[in-house]
């Protein structure tokens, strides 16, 4: 009987939305705003990728306010989960485990900053650098599960970070009366140094977003050997 | 109508969203509930990268195709950007939740989970715990009319 009703609250809800997606222009050029970023964008900001362009500098203000329910959330975690003191049971991996982490390590490290640095230039920024650097500084710890990771010093980065985002943001609000506009001049378009405080934005961005993460992993990792 | 590229992509997004809200509405699992809430929202966000699709256009990079290609609207990409960082943190928070009930009570199951939360709730106010609303309030009565006796 309940499954039934699902059916068809399922079946309702996709000729819905069916209904309303294939009234939609498929394929059509994009919206007024998005053609108008296509077209001005590279002059305006100066970074060849746009979707950067548009998280950092066009709606920067909207970044701050994801990082700070990623900090939101990262925050909770920590406090659902609790922070006592550590049993953790999970032996050692094995001599592959150990070494292939040792191995992937600086890797996924320069991998991971290239993404960063590169976020105005190719696809990636802040977030997907910070991302894999999260996954940089998890492996070991996957490996060598009683180490572990120091939540005081993650903590230490990611507010460092998160203060960095806010300081270039004032700079701006002080230097051109817009919080967060882009600064230091645009460049030549698709070089490194190029597009203003756009790289050292993602740069806080992913350092913010790789302590958050690794710290959230960490956490839930050491969650279950741990005695209640 | 001819199935195209696009079509199939947003038939294929439609369905996971479909996929996910079935198995919010159907499972009684809390662990199957936040794989549930991840199937949904990859759906989701397929949907509002789609609406930024053009057939046959570049991504919006300056100078990483052909100059004179159509590009794809940037402003979808950057949204689901922040949707699935928003949903990491999300899940997250709900795996972290989850964890901290099954070691309370040492299930996921949702039926039971309701029974020991009321249960602890009415404990901790010192009334009764609350009856189910489906359950009959007694035994059922037994028919006046005696059993007729078994021919052998």
């Amino acid at each position: 009987m309940r499954n039934l009703a699902a059916v068809l609250f399922i079946g309702g809800l996709g000729f819905f939305l069916f209904v309303l997606f294939f009234r939609l222009p498929l394929g059509a050029p994009p919206l007024v705003a998005g053609a108008a970023i296509l077209e001005e964008g590279g002059e305006t900001v100066g970074a060849a990728n746009l979707v950067t362009a548009v998280l950092l500098a066009y709606r920067g203000m909207d970044t701050l306010g994801e990082l700070s329910i990623l900090f939101a959330a990262a925050t909770a975690v920590g406090l659902v989960l609790g922070r006592r003191q550590l049993v953790v049971s999970d032996p050692e991996g094995g001599f592959i485990l150990r070494a292939g982490s040792d191995l992937l390590f600086p890797l996924l490290l320069v991998v991971g900053l290239y993404v960063i640095l590169h976020g105005h230039l190719t696809p990636g920024g802040g977030f997907q650098g910070g991302v894999i650097l999260a996954a940089a500084f998890f492996v070991p710890v996957l490996a060598r599960p009683r180490r572990g990771l120091d939540h005081g010093l993650l903590s230490f980065v990611e507010g460092l970070a998160g203060a960095a985002f806010i300081g270039i943001g004032l700079w701006a609000l002080f230097a051109r009366d817009a919080f967060l506009e882009p600064l230091l001049g645009k460049g030549v378009l698709g070089h490194l140094f190029s597009a203003g405080t756009l790289p050292l934005l993602s740069m806080a961005v992913g350092l913010k977003v790789g302590a958050e993460l690794a710290g959230l992993m960490t956490s839930l990792m050491e969650a279950e050997g741990r005695e209640s | 109508m001819a199935l195209d590229f696009v079509s199939i992509l947003y038939i294929g997004a439609l369905g996971l969203l479909l996929l996910g809200t079935f198995g919010l509405v159907t499972t009684t699992h809390l662990f199957r509930l936040i794989l549930a809430l991840a199937l949904a929202e990859a759906g989701v966000n397929l949907l509002l990268i789609l609406s930024g699709y053009r057939g046959g256009a570049q991504p919006p990079i300056l100078g990483f195709g052909p100059q004179d290609m159509p590009m794809v609207d940037p402003i979808p990409q950057a949204l689901v950007l922040t949707a699935i960082v928003i949903g990491v943190g999300v899940q997250a928070l709900a795996v972290a939740a989850a964890v901290r009930i099954y070691r309370r009570y040492g299930t996921l199951d949702l039926v039971a989970l309701k029974a020991h939360l009321e249960g602890d709730l009415a404990r901790k106010q010192g009334i009764a715990p609350p009856k189910s609303a489906e359950k009959p309030a007694g035994e059922r009565p037994l028919s006046p009319v005696p059993p007729r006796p078994q021919e052998p």
